[in-house]
Formats: structure tokens, sequence, C-alpha cells
């Protein structure tokens, strides 16, 4: 038990100290799930709306489809990816094993169906007289498109925390695509999974801490958001 | 729409940031040496204590992926890394035979332990290996495995084969965790059960216990222990894009005399943990 009290004073020491592995993994998070996080708004956001807005043949199955990727468990994406990317692999030629942007790559595969199911929900729960309304006032589709989804912002909002908090979780992809290396691709979650494994559990939870201190400055960040919409 | 238009140019920022990274991340790659090794050389802290000898003797910068030998030769074989540092010579054998590697060089050793509660419920302490073996299988002491495919375990497998002729993988005291040595050493340790394991991860575990670890040291010493760790270059014939020149680099320098010189200094607690034997 008692390593879970060493755990704060050493995450707080780390810290102080400016210790290099852990800013170096600090770095490596920061830059990896911002990374994916662009990209899979910049995907979901539009599918998401398509998906939410229109109706269509085989709408049904394919909501389906995307509630069901939200299980997608990240050692099978982390599996998958390691597959296209190895140099045997179909994308080999590009070297993207063992990078921070294959685990971006990984970590986008994880994100998009979060995007894409939550912007549908937020944009299917506008109220419908909204659509009726633009339309009926001579508006165009872009205007359509824009003003739904400012209307859907809270819902957006939503999605792109939920996806930033798996983002910055996840484990199986970072380790599997990334290989763990020291000052390269090292994620804070990597560092914790190695400190378990060598038995160094005050290193582990200090570590997690530091990601709680992250996701939380994050949240912090976009609550303002929120309060200004 | 003033909001969408910043999100728009952040996006297009954060894209132009992404796609600068990975130009970056992939021509940063001329002098970096991919190795994948075994979990032993990276938990003990030998590869942090040697990397940067390597780098100031050659300007090779040494990353490394620190796995079961099982995956570090797949990683190999799938030519995802350059050089391999593992410790399963049968398996090495079979694998240059296959053409997966090449240049095989020994470069240290140490030896497989038993180790159990000090109290040692099944009273194994001292005794010849096949005796111990067979006593744990008797008495159904509790055994802790890797049961990863890495190289302790499938030497641990292979004693099990050659003292009860069947590997006891269905028995009630036979627990598998998959996992690397350390935590199955601390498995081992919650449950009051045995394991085996390298020298190495042993003294590093007796390190983090400050001298007084739970489990203790119970079987050593017999031939078929012997822990022999080598390198090998992954073969450039079948993965032209392998670094072959840095790892055979890497190769020479781990059996050259400052290498070899530095692993026989390298100690916790004032104890060796790897003996260097390169071309002896």
């Amino acid at each position: 038990m008692d390593f879970i009290l060493q755990g704060i004073l050493q995450a707080l020491e780390l810290l102080v100290r400016g210790d290099r592995e852990t800013y170096s993994a600090i770095v490596t998070t920061v830059k990896v799930s911002s990374c994916s996080m662009a990209a899979s708004l910049l995907l979901g956001l539009p599918l998401g709306y398509l998906l939410g807005y229109f109706t269509f043949p085989g709408k049904n199955g394919l909501r389906l489809t995307v509630d069901t990727l939200l299980a997608l468990p990240t050692v099978f994406i982390g599996l998958v990816v390691y597959a296209f990317l190895s140099n045997q692999g179909p994308l080999g030629n590009f070297g993207m094993l063992f990078t921070i942007t294959g685990i971006a790559i990984g970590q986008t595969i994880l994100a998009l169906p979060i995007v894409i199911a939550l912007t549908a929900t937020a944009v299917e729960s506008l109220d419908h007289s909204l659509r009726l309304t633009l339309i009926s006032l001579g508006a165009s589709q872009k205007q359509i498109f824009l003003t739904s989804l400012w209307e859907a912002r809270l819902g957006l909002l939503v999605a792109a925390i939920a996806a930033t908090g798996r983002v910055l979780t996840e484990v199986g992809i970072s380790m599997m695509v990334g290989g763990n290396i020291k000052w390269h691709t090292r994620t804070i979650t990597t560092a914790i999974a190695l400190e378990t494994n060598k038995g160094q559990f005050a290193t582990g939870i200090a570590l997690g801490l530091i990601l709680l201190a992250m996701a939380f400055s994050v949240n912090l960040s976009l609550s303002f958001l929120r309060r200004k919409a | 729409m003033k909001t969408k238009v910043r999100k728009q140019l952040s996006n297009l920022v954060a894209i132009l940031m992404c796609s600068l990274l990975f130009v970056i991340s992939s021509y940063a790659g001329d002098r970096q040496l991919l190795l994948a090794t075994t979990t032993s050389t990276d938990n003990t802290g030998l590869l942090d204590y040697l990397a940067p000898m390597f780098t100031k003797a050659t300007g090779i910068e040494l990353k490394w992926v620190a796995t079961g030998t099982g995956k570090a030769l797949k990683l190999g074989e799938n030519c995802d890394a350059d050089v391999l540092l593992v410790h399963a010579p049968t398996a090495e054998e079979k694998y240059v035979e296959q053409g997966f590697g090449i240049n095989r060089r020994e470069l240290m050793y140490n030896d497989f332990v038993i180790i159990g509660p000090a109290a040692d419920p099944a009273a194994i302490n001292k005794k010849e290996l096949q005796l111990a073996l067979e006593t744990i299988r008797d008495k159904e002491a509790l055994f802790i495995s890797r049961g990863d495919n890495s190289g302790t375990n499938k030497k641990e497998i292979a004693l099990w084969e050659e003292s009860l002729s069947t590997i006891p993988e269905k028995e009630s005291w036979y627990l598998q965790t998959g996992q690397g040595m350390l935590a199955t050493i601390n498995v081992a340790a919650e449950r009051n059960g045995y394991t085996m394991t390298d020298r190495g991860t042993y003294i590093k575990y007796e390190a983090n216990h400050k001298g007084s670890p739970p489990l203790v040291i119970l079987v050593a010493g017999d031939k078929s222990l012997f822990n022999q760790y080598s390198v090998l270059e992954v073969n450039p014939e079948r993965c032209p894009k392998v670094k072959n020149d840095l790892a055979k680099q890497f190769s020479d320098w781990m059996a050259g005399a400052e290498a070899q010189k530095a692993i026989d200094d390298f100690r916790l607690m004032e104890k060796q943990l790897f003996t260097p034997n390169a071309g002896r």
C-alpha cells in the first residue's frame, strides 16, 4: 500500500526536478494525441454530421457498425496497424513502424468511431424545426451545415472530450505500434506499463498521476470553451 | 461562425505540424539502429548503461524494443528490427538455418535460478535441479511460469520436458502469467510460489527490495541452467531495408574489448549480472 503514497510524492518530485525521461514521455504523449485528435476531428465531424443529418438507405446498418467500432480493443487496433506498417506489410515502405506517426494513425482509428457516433447523436438530437426554419429563410446547404454544427456545439465538445480521454489513456496501440522506445515513442501509458513490469510500482503511480493531471488540464481548457459557448 | 473559422485554422496548423513531425521522424533515421531484445537486458539497466558508450564510440544512436525473445525474433523475421540481442540458443540456431538471421555471435552469459519463498514449503532448497522439479510436481507446489514464449520460458519448458518428460501445462499448480520476468516474479511473491528467472533479473529484483526480497534463490548451479546471450543480424538479403552496416558495427562493438569490459564491470548491489564471453 505504501507505494501509493510514495507514488504521489514521486510524481511531484519528477515534475519539479524536471526529470528528462518523464518530460520526454509527456512530450511524446502530447504530440501523439494532438495529431490523432486533429485527424479524427477533421475526419469525424463531417462524417458524423452526414450520418446524423441525412436519411439514406442503409443508415441504420452504418450506425450499428459505427457503434460497434466503439468497442474496438486497442491491442487489436495495435496488431492490425502493426501488420500494415511492418516492413513485410503493405505500407512497410513508409517506415512508419515504431514512430510517433504510426501511433497517431492507430489512435485516429480508435478515436474516429467515437467522434462520428457522438457527432451523429448530437446532430440527430437537434430540434427538427431548425432545419425547416433555415430552409424557409433561404439558407444554402453550407449555411445549414455550419449552423447545425454550431447549434450542436455542446454535443461536439462532448465528442471531443470523450475521444481525447480514450486517446490519452490507451496503451495497446502505443505499445504495439510504437514499441515503447525510450526517448522516441515512450508515452506515459507505455512507461507506466514498463514500470509496473519492472516492479517499480511507485514510479508507475507517479506517472499515472501525471497523466491524470494532463487530462485535467485538457478538460479545464475545454470547460472554458463550453462556458463561452 | 468566427469560432468555426478559427477551429478550421487550428486544425490546419495541427495537420501541418503532424506532417512536419512525420518528415522529421522519417529522415532522422540514418544513423539510428533498431535493436529488438529480451526484457532482461532492459529491465536490469544494462542497455541504458551500454547505449551511451556505443553512441560515443560509433556515432550511432541505439533504439531498442524490449520484449520476450520470441517476439524479438518475430520482429526480425518481419524485417522490423536491424539487429537482435536474445537468449534462446536452440531457437536462434534454427532461426539462422531458416535464413532469418545471420552472423550469430555469443556475447555474454549468466545462469537461470529457481527461486521461491524463503520458507520453502516444498523443501527444494539446494536440491539437484531434476529432483527439485520432481518435488514441486509431487507436492503440487505452486509454480509460476512466464508462459510468453520468451527465452526464459523456452528454457523452463525444456527443463520440465527433460526431467518429467511432459510439460505440466494443465496442472492446477502450474500458472502462466504471460508477462515479463519481473512481473512474473512479483506474481510468484504474491502467490507464495516458485518460479525460474535469469540471475541478472533476480539481482535487479533483490535491489528493488533493498536486498531483502520475499523470494530467494533455492536451486542453482546445474549445467543445464546456463543462459547464453547472443547477437544476431537480421538477414539483409531477405530484408533489404534493414541497416546491416550499422548492425554489424553493433555486433563488432559488443564483442569488442570496450563493451566486454563494460559488461564485466556492470554491477547491481555489488553483484555481477552478466559474464562476457565473446569469441571464447
